[in-house]
């Protein structure tokens, strides 16, 4: 498989949130407007990014029965890091999501690449599958995120598009997370088989 | 490379090997972004209190005065412009509807609102986190020019006169519970925080004193305050 074909399987094929339905609760809990949608993705992406990459250099050194506890550590390390400089460098950002940024170690989108790409392939095509499945991820939890903001609140990027009136408050809680990824899930489903 | 054989010595020793090395680099960053860090919470906490008391020339910021009350500890920052005092930022808390609710109240010297900031919270988006923006000037549930002094702030709802963020009721009661605690470490009186609705308070003066050189002092005499 080439590269650029590791990167779409991940956009669209195996699309983590729409296909594999991989990493829901983190999926469920900060799409509550296209934005937060989008530092999320953006925010697990860099983590899968460097996680994929280490665990890939990694891989021949490390003990087969010890792996899981090694990629843990080396995920929950980068996580921290990332923290640490969102909270010094985009303070604005980590106060929106600092609730969520922790919970990116028990993504288990992220160790679910470790596993079945990173630990099996080389640190190129794993920076490459890195890259898609964090776009796909992204893309998801935008849209996500834009269709119960539009839904919620009549809103689009913060930007009023229909008075707050008419707005269903469903879509802004947690119950409206599960509805609207359903009918997405849904339309995927339906896009991809035709 | 061949893989690593699972033998007892191979996993300690990895596993040993990549908790060193991450550790030493969480040290590294940390010791990187610490100092970024310290400067982007002071940064917010001064905007925060260059919002809600303008004005003051001095740094309020770098010596808050801290005063238990109901076993709580209020953070109240002195606001002073050309050595008189003319108002401070008081940092306030109570249990919203999604866990802590985190005010910066700020009061001008008789103790009148003039504006706040939500600090942090964990109410619903749309819903309870709108109390950013609701009781501020021109908005539908104004506090702003209020004296929680004569009558501890309520919503409507407990027959006071706030109207209460719409589908909020829980995020508004805590919201002004906060400011009437905030307000009470303030003058120094004693107010019940836990419930602001049946608090009958009296206020037959309106003029409140700081107590300046001493913030434990209880200056409910000197402020002329008492309740029931």
């Amino acid at each position: 498989m080439n590269n650029f074909k590791v990167l779409m399987n991940g956009i669209i094929k195996e699309n983590p949130t729409f296909v594999l339905l991989l990493g829901m609760c983190p999926t469920l809990g900060t799409t509550s407007s296209a934005i937060n949608g989008m530092g999320m993705g953006l925010a697990t992406m860099a983590v899968l990014v460097c996680s994929n990459i280490v665990i890939s250099c990694i891989k021949n050194i490390v003990p087969d029965m010890v792996r899981i506890p090694s990629f843990i550590v080396v995920i929950a390390s980068l996580v921290t890091i990332l923290q640490m400089v969102m909270q010094a460098f985009i303070p604005g950002l980590y106060a929106t999501l600092g609730l969520f940024i922790p919970l990116i170690v028990v993504n288990c989108l992220i160790l679910g690449r470790a596993e079945a790409f990173a630990a099996k392939n080389g640190p190129i095509a794993s920076m490459f599958d890195g890259i898609g499945m964090g776009l796909g991820f992204t893309i998801a939890l935008t849209i996500l995120g834009g269709v119960r903001e539009f839904l919620g609140t009549g809103k689009l990027f913060d930007i009023a598009i229909l008075p707050e009136e008419y707005g269903m408050l469903l879509f802004v809680l947690a119950p409206g997370a599960f509805i609207a990824l359903g009918y997405l899930i849904a339309i995927v489903n339906k896009l991809r088989n035709a | 490379m061949k893989k690593l054989e699972s033998s007892l010595k191979n996993m300690a020793i990895v596993l040993t090997g990549i908790a060193v090395v991450a550790g030493a680099l969480l040290g590294y960053v940390n010791e990187l972004t610490k100092g970024p860090i310290a400067e982007a919470n002071a940064k917010a906490l001064s905007d925060a209190i260059q919002l809600v008391v303008p004005g003051f020339d001095n740094n309020p910021a770098e010596a808050p005065e801290s005063i238990e009350l109901n076993g709580a500890t209020y953070k109240i920052y002195k606001a002073t412009k050309g050595g008189e005092f003319i108002g401070a930022a008081v940092e306030s808390s109570a249990n919203g509807f999604g866990g802590a609710l985190n005010v910066l109240v700020g009061f001008d010297k008789e103790g009148n609102i003039i504006d706040y900031s939500l600090l942090s919270h964990a109410e619903t988006p749309g819903l309870g986190s709108k109390a950013a923006d609701w009781f501020k000037k021109g908005q539908k549930g104004d506090i702003t020019g209020k004296n929680p002094g004569q009558a501890p702030l309520t919503v409507k709802n407990d027959g006071g006169e706030v109207d209460a963020i719409t589908a909020s009721t829980i995020t508004s009661r805590a919201f002004l519970s906060a400011v009437n605690a905030a307000y009470a470490a303030y003058s120094g009186q004693n107010v019940d925080t836990t419930s602001g609705a049946t608090q009958q308070a009296t206020a037959t003066e309106t003029e409140v004193k700081m107590c300046e050189n001493d913030s434990t002092k209880v200056c409910t005499g000197q402020c002329g305050h008492h309740h029931e």
